[in-house]
């Protein structure tokens, strides 16, 4: 098959949506275009119908008990707003502290920061090198003021799987909340709010090939019953944690997203790692002085964060401007500061720097992998061929014996 | 975020990528920036009797813009006298590449480079000056009895 470009290895940050998705949402753009909340007429109680429908999906995809737990949002930023806020808010006469980690998405971090703003303490639990959180440190933060803690399923950067079961043995057995951030490793890496105590999940349907501007809250019903302030005041829709006309046809291609992801996950999923395996092997294979960012066992199928040492990352993103990937580095930011999740994990800048993420999804070939492998390979030793560091790594110095002046 | 033309050809086509020996005394060598900043950038110039650059050259790690600004600034300075090419200002380069707003410090650097290989060939030639002049004071034998080494001085900075 010829290859197409631009090539898209970026699934992280989101998908292209799967053709049997865009199907089955058509229908409720025209034809079944009702509001789910008129009660009155036909067209009112198709969409309804689907919604519901869509909610009994969603809870099965992620072992909820009930359709009822299902919250639908915007995306994953508000849910993960109304979990943080909804559960702060409600649950303050119980205490003021929240735990969270350094490596969490920014809608988590930027919630927690503006609780602390209004007087909640957030303790912010650090990683191991290898991207991964401890859970006897998320135990040990834990005092009596805790009511919640949020812990992402997967990270959208390094891939890293956390350890959510055993987070979730040790909130339950405190009576503390647990959220998890399950957006980028649901459908991926096993999840089941049961069997895990996960009282709070977000997930989003643009990251498994549905649709953007849809997403979901779980909110467990029983053991315990969980209770949110509600973030945004209107007609009460989401009985009542959320409200705002629900967008029928995101919904309905989200469920739709989550059937294609419980019946072809697996395989799939062996199919990409597979894949993300080869281009590691490859590149490694190739190239002197690759590192891998993050846990390589406990990681997405479909992540393969590298820092090429001695090339900046951008720099190497421009030489293969038909590859769509991203990088650690921030050199397009204001701030100039690499990314804040290779530096909690004790990653030298330098190699943030240096830092590229290939993100593999469902419609990534084989091809795609032998020509990008091949590109990258290319690229980094034209780049290395004009850099200074390089240079100096290839007569022994020692980068770090540099006085470098910050600038 | 869009590149100029200009950043892509000099991105795709540096111009002067090399390095020079920069043991001699007619080399000056620029080393600036700071890997953990994300660019640094070793520009060198060799210089005639007459004060000319005669050459210069390049390397750097970084983005697409720092590439190409250094490249620029080599390309600018080669044939200037000294005093000439110590003018070149940062804005000059910003303005010949088009950079946007958050890619200005890498003209910064660029200038910085020059200046810094400027300053580093200047006071090579001030210690040979000194040395050849405590040479003639001494009526000394021969000025090879004491060889000057230049020491691989890494000045990175601004």
């Amino acid at each position: 098959m010829a290859l197409e470009f631009p090539i898209y290895m970026d699934n992280h940050s989101t998908t292209p949506m799967d053709p049997r998705v865009v199907e089955a949402m058509l229908p409720y753009f025209t034809k079944a275009f009702g509001n789910a909340a008129s009660r009155t007429h036909a067209f009112g109680w198709t969409a309804e119908a689907a919604v519901e429908d869509a909610r009994e999906t969603l809870a099965k995809f992620i072992g909820a008990s009930s359709g009822k737990e299902m919250v639908f949002t915007s995306g994953a930023t508000e849910a993960n707003n109304l979990a943080i806020k909804g559960a702060a808010e409600y649950y303050q006469s119980k205490g003021n502290h929240l735990i969270t980690t350094v490596i969490e998405h920014k809608s988590v971090l930027d919630s927690c920061k503006r609780l602390e703003r209004q007087g909640f303490d957030v303790s912010y639990v650090e990683v191991e090198k290898n991207g991964l959180v401890d859970p006897a440190k998320i135990e040990r933060a834990i005092t009596d003021k805790t009511i919640l803690v949020s812990v992402m399923l997967a990270n959208n950067e390094v891939g890293t799987i956390q350890p959510i079961a055993e987070i979730g043995k040790i909130t339950r057995a405190r009576s503390v909340l647990l959220h998890c951030d399950a957006v980028q490793g649901v459908g991926k890496t096993p999840f089941d709010v049961e069997s895990m105590n996960v009282d709070l999940a977000s997930i989003t349907a643009h990251k498994i090939y549905g649709p953007k501007g849809i997403g979901a809250l779980y909110v467990r019903r029983s053991r315990p019953r969980v209770r949110l302030v509600s973030q945004m005041d209107g007609g009460g829709h989401e009985r009542g944690n959320r409200s705002g006309t629900l967008n029928v046809a995101g919904i309905v291609g989200f469920a739709r997203a989550c059937e294609l992801m419980m019946s072809e996950g697996p395989t799939e999923n062996a199919r990409i790692r597979a894949l993300r395996d080869r281009l590691r092997q490859r590149l490694e294979a190739a190239l002197d002085q690759v590192t891998l960012n993050g846990d390589a066992e406990h990681r997405l199928s479909g992540n393969l964060n590298l820092s090429f040492s001695f090339v900046e990352g951008e720099g190497l993103m421009m030489a293969i401007k038909d590859v769509a990937v991203s990088s650690g580095s921030a050199c397009t930011s204001a701030s100039l500061e690499p990314s804040y999740v290779l530096k909690a994990m004790g990653l030298d800048e330098e190699l943030a720097h240096s830092s590229l993420r290939f993100g593999l999804g469902r419609f990534n070939t084989q091809e795609e992998v032998d020509y990008v492998a091949d590109l990258v390979i290319q690229k980094v030793k034209k780049l290395r061929d004009i850099s200074p560091l390089y240079e100096m790594h290839q007569q022994g110095i020692d980068i770090k014996s540099i006085q470098w002046a910050a600038h | 975020m869009a590149y100029s033309d200009k950043v892509i050809d000099h991105y795709e086509n540096p111009r002067n990528v090399g390095t020079l020996d920069p043991q001699r005394d007619d080399v000056g060598t620029g080393l600036v920036g700071a890997p953990a900043c994300g660019d640094v950038m070793r520009l060198q110039i060799r210089v005639n009797e007459e004060g000319v650059i005669e050459d210069a050259r390049f390397k750097t790690f970084g983005c697409g813009s720092a590439i190409a600004s250094s490249s620029l600034a080599t390309e600018w300075i080669k044939g200037k006298k000294l005093d000439e090419a110590g003018q070149l200002s940062n804005s000059q380069i910003a303005t010949e590449l088009n950079l946007p707003p958050v890619k200005i410090h890498c003209s910064v650097l660029a200038e910085d480079a020059i200046k810094s290989a400027i300053l580093d060939y200047k006071k090579k030639r001030e210690a040979r000056q000194a040395l050849s002049s405590e040479a003639h004071a001494s009526e000394g034998p021969s000025p090879e009895a004491k060889p000057r080494v230049a020491g691989r001085e890494v000045t990175a900075g601004k």
